[in-house]
């Protein structure tokens, strides 16, 4: 019989800062997607939601979330994947986004700006603050971004989309 | 039929038009006109990927005799398979692509805004997932359209050509069986019948800004319901069930 032994709190702070692989200056709690952490059934149960249907990305934070919490002696670890509720940029703290300028992507704004056939936003350049920047495409190199480039330094960059 | 079997029957549809179409999309990599334009397709194809496999792993739960979402995209074969007969149509050039994408993702875009509401909580949670990956697939395919149909003589022709060659397989999309009748009185399922009005209105903006002509009421192609298929399916699934048929449990 496998007992509690570290707060479920504790489990989650020890998992908290593991980078997105994708971004790795934004960890998955600032992106929000490491939802919770229980005690249940003799097993720590860690829910982690999709930015995207097929984040490609799930399967490898599931591995660092297992290797994290081993080096910490706890191996009796369950990772959830919900889609419930779906995740939203909106969830990005506004440290997370600085983060995320800082490492050369315009962070999303508010969730609404995604709206069908809303006027486009106006996306900032991360790297001159230029407001006069073009889209180059919807997608880009990962299913959560963009492509932009700034009219007046010349830099194209990503842009974490609106979702 | 029980509700179970039509629950199963109505992930199994949902399932098998983001794979068929996925994996059409898929067939543009590295063959777009142009480097984003070959992101976008492969991302859409990625997009719709990811959703087929939430909604076959949803139909394998439903069905409950443990088989996985890979069983059921690999292991079935091609009259057990129920995806529109749209999505299955060949890429041909990229005109006609762009008319599938905008007669799909408008009719994407209606259906699962509808069935975020579903009172079944799994398949709302698909569906707000998904709704917000569509209005990128629509305002891409309505943008090409307009852009090639308000083009050169040569794009419009072509593109014109593609919204009429396809036409007839846009009926599909609102039949409605028992399947969806009967989850319907649950609040399961969507009403294609308001789904109907909505696209057919959306299409004619889009049409009209780009100077191209709505076809008329026509013949309508069906038979995806009852699996039966256009030869193209089982061309599609030789390649990619190939791996599973050759290698059976092959796991990478
Ligand atoms: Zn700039």
């Amino acid at each position: 019989m496998v007992t509690q032994q570290v707060d479920t709190q504790q489990v989650f702070d020890w998992i908290s800062d593991i980078p997105d692989p994708e971004i790795p200056v934004i960890s998955i709690k600032d992106l929000g997607m490491l939802r919770q952490v229980e005690f249940d059934n003799n097993n720590y149960v860690v829910t982690i939601t999709p930015t995207y249907t097929a984040c490609p990305a799930m399967k490898m934070i599931e591995d660092e979330i297992l290797g994290k919490l081993h080096q910490h002696n706890i191996d009796n670890v369950k990772v959830k994947l919900t889609y419930e509720p779906a995740w939203t940029t909106d969830w990005l703290t506004e440290e997370a986004k600085l983060k995320m300028k800082n490492y050369g992507i315009a962070p999303p704004q508010h969730s609404s700006c995604s709206k069908l056939f809303s006027t486009a936003e106006t996306v900032v350049c991360p790297r001159c603050n230029s407001k006069h920047t073009e889209m180059i495409s919807r997608f880009g190199s990962t299913a959560c971004k963009s492509l932009y480039k700034c009219v007046d330094c010349k830099e194209p960059f990503e842009h974490f989309k609106c979702h | 039929m029980t509700q179970k079997e039509a629950l199963f029957q109505y992930c199994l549809r949902l399932g098998d038009n983001a794979l068929i179409l996925g994996h059409r999309l898929s067939e543009w990599c590295s063959r777009a006109p142009f480097i984003e334009e070959d992101l976008a397709l492969t991302n859409m194809s990625l997009d719709m990927i990811g959703r087929a496999q939430a909604l076959l792993k949803y139909a394998a739960e439903v069905e409950g005799s443990g088989k996985t979402e890979d069983d059921l995209a690999y292991r079935r074969p091609e009259p057990k398979y129920f995806n529109h007969l749209i999505t299955e149509q060949p890429n041909g050039d990229f005109a006609h692509t762009i008319a599938r994408q905008l007669y799909i993702s408008t009719f994407e875009y209606y259906f699962y805004s509808d069935l975020e509401k579903s009172k079944d909580k799994t398949l709302a949670a698909i569906a707000s997932k998904a709704i917000k990956e569509v209005k990128y697939h629509l305002q891409h395919a309505a943008d090409w359209t307009i852009r090639l149909g308000d083009g050169t003589e040569e794009s419009r022709n072509r593109m014109q050509k593609a919204i009429s060659d396809l036409w007839m397989w846009s009926g599909e999309l609102f039949e409605m069986d028992e399947v969806e009748n009967s989850l319907l009185k649950d609040g399961i399922a969507v009403d294609l019948i308001p789904i109907k009005a909505l696209w057919s209105n959306h299409i004619k903006q889009v049409l009209t800004e780009a100077t191209l002509n709505m076809p008329e009421e026509d013949y309508m192609q069906t038979g995806s319901r009852k699996g039966i298929h256009t030869e193209n399916l089982g061309h599609i699934l030789s390649e990619m069930q190939y791996l599973q048929r050759a290698y059976p449990d092959a796991k990478w």
